[in-house]
């Protein structure tokens, strides 16, 4: 175990260089640029949210949403088909995961199936004997049409934040229906959760004026439309709308949306595209003096009458805006629409005020963790003591070093594993060293003492590390933020104490040895 | 150099074998004490596990305790629990998982932030949904279950079968018992409790291995000394080692619990205790749990650890 060759000596000594040098940015302080070359190692210990301060949402898409639109575009299509060939069907409707209906006639049933059949290669369809038809869309085309919701979820939402001025959001796909969303240095996130929590789909529609919206609340809504309240009706304005059904204009036209004023009042003005601008174009011509809706989620933002025709595929949008509501509905329209509302599922916010005092408090339990063990050591072992505190320094160096090459975040809790470590790391040197104690009671000379003490405590070490390992990846793998981040220091810190352990203070010793020759081991 | 102290003189003999019913007993009732107190007060589940709202506040001017209760009754959002968190300026908000969704939540956030105004700092605002809490809570178990049996294995491969066996059940009591203590102490159990049980875990099987592999070495050595002999012999010989890991861990958890901010200290008092008690597991009941596992000696070893040879270095 005494025997170290000019090969392993060079690599535990470029080992400890290389942590030193990956370790050291973390001591140069942010306002100070430095003009490194692109290849020297730049990079700090990422703090988590819970140290810089920052907003971390868990968001779910309601992928239920786009099946139920998918099977209702499907359900269109067969009414249309249906129709076109003039065969008859009774009891069209969808059920959570396909689209039944039933055949009238039964010299049609054939024909029918073939038809149906024939509106999307990728659906099931299965009939019975009766003439009750089951079509259901096949899995891959149900899965690539939630991945693509999901996709495009993600999407919107980066540009909804992008255009908060949020500074490097991370914006994370999480399972098959969620999406993390980490934003650092957001302490009031209310605004952000208010503008995620809105689908923003935009339709213009026609207001049915054959009766009022009371009326129609009362018992009599006209087919074909529909009740729709209003989104931030004042009073004496109407609080509800009686709507037609049938979308004339979406949103998905739009290109650009902007808040300004009219009138010293906050509207919204958008511009559509070239197809956008012609159906606008046509719709306006034929329903001149006729209101319209503007409606936002199901939610009416306004119903202004039209006054003459707009052709330039620009228009305004008033309601009871404030500056900041109109700002932030250009934005959403803007964003564009999510393909499936979104719910918050977890939120954790941590201030900056926090985020400075746990850093703080982390520093002052290190330093503190640190000067106590380093002390202990010494009383107890002496030389040998401070051998295992170099090893120590280095430890917490590599731990660094690693954390900032790897680039793993630094929680709270994570903090408390390279404290916990720091306990946990002279354990190998203890364990070393108790032997070496032992083997000299029993009489032998310093060398052949030490050498017995390693090489006994070597499977001791191994053993009792791997364990606490095995401990630390379950956590890794179960972990959420903060303790992915206690078990990736601890995970560390396990590996780095073990090398340090082993081969630093080993090195030392055999140095020492060689030089000094002693007699009497002083431990 | 000064003359090192030495914590545990050489050649202390204190028959730890022979109070092992002593300890058996004791932890006997540590153990019944946990489950009745995890049977009677169950255990009080943070937001993580349960849902809910949690929010750190920290106002200039002292604001009471009861004025902010008082603000927030009115509010009928269920039970809410309000401390102070560490400085006589800072309070922490617990409010339950309100009825619904996780929309219902996010309106509960917003009314108490109006409710409270704009002049509270607020530093740490959490919210977990129904959904996510159900998930972290089975993720959890999962995780401690994982820990166990991944120990279990590891300690089957290097040693019989019958330490695996003393290994599991002074484990499984260091965990009951800590488990216990938060049912007790009415402590918060969340996602920092259970990586400190996992922590514990380490620990404790860490500390629990060295003394074994101490046992397996002398069971090789001498073959004819009587078990409860061996294993005084064993533990005292690894005695020093014990206390001074722990000593040192211990250092430096009580430097986290002293300094290191009231978001840690819960979670330093945990792994303190499991210090404690995983370090006396091993002493009191890992080994003594040999004698009864029907330890197979006088076999020439398999496994590579060798008696010792003077054999002296070149």
């Amino acid at each position: 175990m005494l025997q170290f060759s000019a090969f392993k000596k060079i690599v535990v000594i470029l080992v400890c260089l290389i942590g030193i040098i990956y370790a050291s940015p973390n001591l140069l302080r942010d306002d100070i640029p430095l003009d490194l070359p692109s290849f020297a190692p730049g990079k700090k210990v990422n703090l988590g949210l819970d140290l810089q301060g920052g907003s971390y949402l868990l968001l779910e898409v309601d992928l239920t949403v786009v099946i139920k639109e998918y099977l209702e575009s499907i359900t269109s299509s067969v009414r249309q088909q249906l129709r076109k060939e003039k065969i008859g069907y009774r009891g069209l409707g969808t059920t959570r995961s396909s689209v039944i209906l039933t055949i009238r006639n039964e010299q049609e049933f054939e024909r029918a199936k073939e038809l149906l059949f024939a509106i999307d290669k990728a659906n099931n369809v299965i009939m019975d004997g009766a003439g009750n038809i089951q079509i259901t869309p096949k899995d891959e085309s149900i899965k690539s049409r939630k991945i693509a919701a999901l996709q495009q979820s993600i999407e919107i939402v980066r540009r909804r934040i992008d255009e908060t001025g949020v500074r490097e959001p991370t914006i994370q796909r999480q399972g098959e229906s969620r999406i993390l969303v980490q934003l650092p240095g957001v302490d009031d996130p209310e605004r952000v959760k208010a503008l995620l929590g809105q689908t923003a789909k935009m339709v213009f529609r026609l207001v049915d004026v054959t009766t009022s919206a009371s009326e129609a609340m009362a018992g009599r809504t006209p087919p074909g439309s529909e009740v729709l309240r209003a989104a931030m009706a004042e009073d004496g304005e109407p609080q509800a709308y009686l709507i037609k059904k049938r979308v004339m204009l979406s949103g998905e036209h739009l290109i650009d949306a902007q808040a300004t004023f009219q009138d010293g009042q906050p509207v919204v003005s958008f511009r559509f595209d070239t197809s956008g601008a012609k159906k606008f174009g046509k719709v306006t011509t034929n329903n001149v003096n006729r209101p319209f809706a503007i409606v936002l989620d199901n939610k009416v933002i306004s119903a202004p009458v039209i006054r003459e025709p707009i052709l330039g595929g620009t228009g305004i949008i008033s309601g009871n805006f404030t500056v900041r509501s109109a700002n932030d509905l250009a934005l959403l329209l803007r964003a564009g629409a999510l393909p499936a509302p979104l719910t918050v599922l977890e939120e954790r916010t941590v201030g900056p005020g926090l985020g400075v005092d746990s850093i703080e408090a982390g520093k002052m339990a290190s330093v503190i963790g640190i000067c106590l063990v380093v002390v202990f050591m010494i009383i107890c072992y002496g030389l040998f003591g401070i051998f295992a505190n170099i090893a120590l320094f280095f430890n917490i160096v590599l731990i660094v070093g690693a954390l900032s090459v790897l680039q793993a975040t630094l929680t709270l809790p994570g903090i408390a594993g390279i404290v916990l470590t720091i306990g946990m790391a002279v354990d190998a040197n203890v364990l070393i060293f108790e032997r070496i104690r032992e083997e000299v009671a029993l009489g032998r000379t310093p060398i052949s003492a030490i050498d017995a003490g390693y090489k006994r405590a070597l499977t001791t070490i191994i053993d009792s590390n791997l364990t606490t390992l095995f401990a630390a990846l379950c956590l890794y793998s179960f972990g959420s933020g903060p303790i992915k981040g206690f078990s990736v220091t601890l995970a560390i810190g396990i590996l780095t104490s073990m090398f340090t352990a082993i081969m630093l203070t080993r090195l030392l010793i055999v140095v020492w040895l060689r030089r000094r020759k002693p007699d009497l081991i002083p431990i | 150099m000064f003359k090192p102290l030495r914590l545990i003189r050489p050649n202390t003999k204190i028959p730890f074998a022979e109070f092992r019913l002593t300890a058996f007993t004791f932890s006997f009732l540590l153990i019944m004490g946990s489950i009745f107190s995890l049977l009677v007060y169950g255990l009080n589940f943070g937001i993580d596990f349960r849902g809910g709202i949690l929010m750190e506040v920290r106002s200039e001017k002292n604001v009471g305790i009861s004025e902010i209760r008082a603000e927030l009754e009115k509010l009928k959002l269920g039970e809410v629990n309000i401390q102070r968190f560490g400085k006589d300026t800072d309070i922490l908000i617990r409010i339950q998982r309100q009825d619904g969704a996780e929309k219902e939540q996010i309106a509960a956030i917003e009314l108490v932030k109006e409710t409270l105004g704009s002049a509270i700092d607020y530093r740490r605002t959490e919210f977990v949904g129904p959904t996510v809490g159900e998930e972290l809570k089975e993720a959890g178990l999962l995780a401690v279950g994982l820990a166990l049996l991944s120990i279990l294995i590891y300690i089957w491969m290097r040693f019989e079968w019958q330490f695996g066996v003393g290994a599991l059940i002074a484990l499984t009591h260091d965990i009951v018992t800590t488990i216990g203590l938060f049912a007790i102490l009415h402590y918060e159990f969340n996602l920092a409790t259970v990586a400190a049980i996992l922590t514990i875990a380490g620990y404790s099987i860490n500390d629990t291995v060295v003394v074994y592999d101490r046992v397996r070495e002398n069971l090789r050595k001498y073959k004819k000394l009587d078990l409860v002999s061996l294993f005084n012999m064993s533990i005292n010989e690894t005695l020093s080692r014990t206390t001074m890991t722990s000593l040192t861990t211990l250092l430096a958890l009580f430097s986290i619990f002293f300094f290191g901010g009231a978001v840690l200290a819960d979670f330093a008092l945990a792994m303190i205790w499991g210090v404690c008690i995983g370090t006396y597991s091993s002493v009191f009941i890992a080994v003594p749990l040999l004698l009864y596992v029907n330890l197979k000696r006088g076999e020439e070893d398999e496994s590579g650890l060798q008696a010792p040879q003077d054999e002296m270095p070149k």
